[in-house]
């Protein structure tokens, strides 16, 4: 086995030790350099020898294995390896950043602020998730941002690839992970649900946004279990001015049950960038914690969290966010009908799914803008309501139901962006049946077919032969 | 270099060529056939031939149960599959019948062991199917990662540095690294007779510069290996779990 590393100085495969950034009960931390490779490099080097912790040297086998495969600005580029056979080591993207750690100081922050952070880390999360990793250490500690304001997830020790050995299970069979974060299933030993890292975002949110950890800081097993049935103090009894859409978000990402919180964290990043449209349950209102009864049925219930068979992305992939952009006019009655009925028929199959309603209000690029008609009606309004009068056959649960008037000149390009800023995975959209209007105007469904990063399903009334 | 290594063809030519086939568009450079060339199947000549034609190319192959019940006794086995290894007696030139009589039990080959089942003891021909038979088989062996396939199902064993042994059931098409801090085996699933209720030919592919392991899944014609199993007058439950790869 090889020798711990000390000093600075040191080259290993070419990479010259620089300066200890951080020394932890795992793992240090050096920031090192190499001639040919630019920007900034840490080295990640487990602590192994005598009395070194077997998880250390495990969680760094994990990371081994999970972050060569990562991609996207949402994690730490990597760089280089070397294994246990040699000298274990780890090189990877330094980002020029300070963690969500230096925040904790100034807690609570501005609820509008939490809510932006939580859309990033959530961002974050889906993008790990559909990488097939759960990270199952969410915490401040382990989100950095880069300047461009993304967040990057780091510390891949104690995370879950679906489609490799869980060296972590196999080898412990106990939780491993931070005890104020850790999700009720994570404790009881399961390791594959990315709704695992929804709780420790809820966490996290509930933390900066009333500065208290929800379900403390115990650390013993006995003091974590308690989260199996005990739920946390609703934010609104610390804070009275804490707004019900926020409280419905956080609390709905700290249910026990993870089949009761968000089925993706693209929908709850969906959630916490359009306040507005949450759903409010009885949860947003709550101002004590669930009565005796039901804590002591959560209790003794002990098939609440069945470990979960279907891969990751077969999870990911029943919950998606679908819009389907609909022309209010008058004229647009058959194709409405068309793309309703096509919009049941996918909604049926995928009963996670949530759908946004998509209308364009052209504003007028050339004279003023006026939000009111000729009778005085607000066009904005008015576009809503019947947005949801459209979607009402649905009979969709409020829930999964969001309606949106864009205000903009050109309607693909407001459709795209719509598209690109909420992570949407379907459009639906009805092609123009006037051959003349397309020709002069273009093609709305040619561009957003064309530009979407996504799939789209273009719908026509099939014309009588 | 990219090595495809398959296990338990059993005389199926269809699932075996569409193997090969896939194994040269990914770029394999190298083959190794860990045993069970014949048995089950409808054209183990073909297969045969094929085989030694790899290994005048420098493939390394291993003996199996059903090759080694060829010229042996076919006593230890099921009713079908006694019944299969009697008509396949019969098919094989003596060419076939000599060359298997000489294939080994296992083989090492830089840090690699092959083999056709349990490696500690090869002969007994016992089915690896937990971390019990996997730990048996890693203690009789230093090399990184063993091979075997004899069970039709894949899955993979490791080793740790402090003695803990892990098991995993493989997706098809994800490369998992075997790092070296760990010993491995590999439990490849079956060319010709899967068995883990996924009915594609499996076998695999190993890169040993990157010490990546992929696990493939190919399908195949399934109707034409099932119909010449019925036309050779074999048991028709042997063409039937092809469909279902039970």
């Amino acid at each position: 086995m090889a020798k711990p590393l000390h000093d600075p100085g040191v080259e290993i495969d070419g990479f010259r030790l620089e300066e200890m950034m951080h020394r932890g009960g795992m793992a240090t931390l050096w920031r090192v350099s190499k001639p040919g490779i630019d920007g900034p490099m840490l080295m990640k080097v487990p602590r192994i020898g005598e009395g070194a912790d077997p998880a250390a040297i495990v969680s760094f086998e994990m990371e081994l294995m999970i972050l060569p495969k990562l991609n996207g600005e949402h994690v730490p580029r990597f760089i280089a390896a070397g294994d246990f056979a040699h000298q274990p080591y780890l090189v990877m993207e330094a980002i020029p950043s300070v963690s969500l750690v230096k925040r904790l100081s100034s807690l609570p922050l501005p609820y509008d602020e939490v809510a932006r952070l939580g859309v990033k880390i959530a961002e974050a999360l889906d993008d790990l998730h559909r990488q097939h990793v759960v990270h199952l250490d969410i915490k401040p500690s382990n989100i950095l941002f880069r300047p461009d304001g993304e967040a990057v997830l780091i510390d891949f020790g104690l995370s879950h690839h679906d489609q490799l050995p869980d060296l972590m299970q196999e080898e412990f069979r106990v939780p491993f992970g931070t005890a104020p974060y850790m999700s009720p299933e994570q404790l009881r030993g399961i390791r594959n649900d990315p709704r695992s890292d929804l709780f420790a975002l809820g966490v996290l949110l509930y933390f900066f946004s009333t500065g208290e950890r929800p379900f403390g800081e115990s650390e013993t097993m006995r003091g974590m279990r308690r989260r199996l049935w005990r739920d946390p103090m609703p934010p609104r009894a610390l804070r009275p001015d804490y707004p019900p859409w926020l409280q419905e978000i956080v609390l709905r990402c700290l249910e026990t049950e993870p089949g009761r919180r968000h089925p993706t964290a693209t929908q709850l990043a969906f959630d916490l960038s359009h306040p507005a449209d949450v759903k409010l349950t009885a949860r947003s209102e709550k101002l004590t914690r669930d009565p005796f009864t039901t804590v002591m049925r959560r209790r003794f219930n002990t098939d609440l969290t069945a470990s979960r068979r279907t891969p990751l992305a077969a999870q990911l992939s029943s919950a998606p966010i679908v819009a389907v952009a609909v022309d209010v006019g008058e004229d647009a009655a058959p194709i409405n009908a068309a793309l309703l009925e096509v919009t049941a028929r996918m909604l049926a199959t995928l009963p996670q799914a949530r759908l946004a309603c998509l209308n364009i209000l052209k504003s007028n690029t050339i004279a003023l803008d006026t939000t009111l008609d000729a009778q005085g009606h607000n066009k904005k309004i008015d576009r809503l309501v019947r947005l949801k009068a459209w979607a009402a056959p649905l009979k969709l649960d409020e829930r999964r139901l969001t309606a949106h008037v864009l205000e903009a000149s050109d309607p693909a390009a407001a459709i795209l962006d719509f598209v690109g800023a909420n992570s949407v995975d379907h459009v639906l959209i009805g092609a123009r049946q006037d051959s003349f209007r397309r020709r002069v105007l273009g093609s709305v469904s040619a561009k957003v077919a064309t530009e979407a990063p996504c799939s789209v399903t273009i719908v026509r009334v099939s014309r009588p032969s | 270099m990219l090595i495809a290594i398959f296990a338990d063809i059993h005389a199926n030519r269809q699932a075996f060529e569409a193997c090969l086939a896939h194994a040269r568009d990914q770029g394999a450079g190298g083959f190794v056939l860990l045993g069970d060339y014949v048995g089950y199947g409808a054209d183990p000549d073909w297969v045969m031939s094929r085989v030694m034609d790899l290994a005048a190319d420098g493939a390394a192959l291993m003996l199996g149960n059903h090759d080694a019940a060829i010229d042996g006794s076919a006593d230890q086995m099921n009713l079908e599959a006694r019944i299969a290894i009697e008509w396949t007696r019969n098919e094989l030139g003596k060419p076939a019948r000599d060359f298997l009589s000489r294939l080994p039990l296992k083989r090492a080959d830089h840090d690699r062991l092959y083999v056709h089942a349990e490696a500690s003891h090869p002969e007994h021909w016992t089915y690896v199917v937990s971390t019990l038979e996997a730990a048996n088989s890693l203690s009789a062996t230093k090399a990184h990662v063993t091979f075997c396939g004899h069970v039709h199902k894949p899955a993979l064993y490791s080793l740790s540095v402090t003695a803990k042994m892990t098991a995993f059931t493989p997706t098809a098409g994800a490369a998992i690294p075997l790092l070296a801090g760990r010993r491995w085996l590999a439990v490849l699933g079956a060319v010709g007779q899967p068995r883990d209720g996924n009915p594609a030919a499996a076998y695999a592919l190993f890169d040993t510069e990157r010490n990546e392991l992929t696990y493939c899944r190919v399908p195949y014609d399934i109707e034409a290996a099932a119909a010449r199993i019925r036309q050779q007058g074999l048991p028709a439950s042997l063409a039937d779990r092809l469909f279902v790869g039970r």
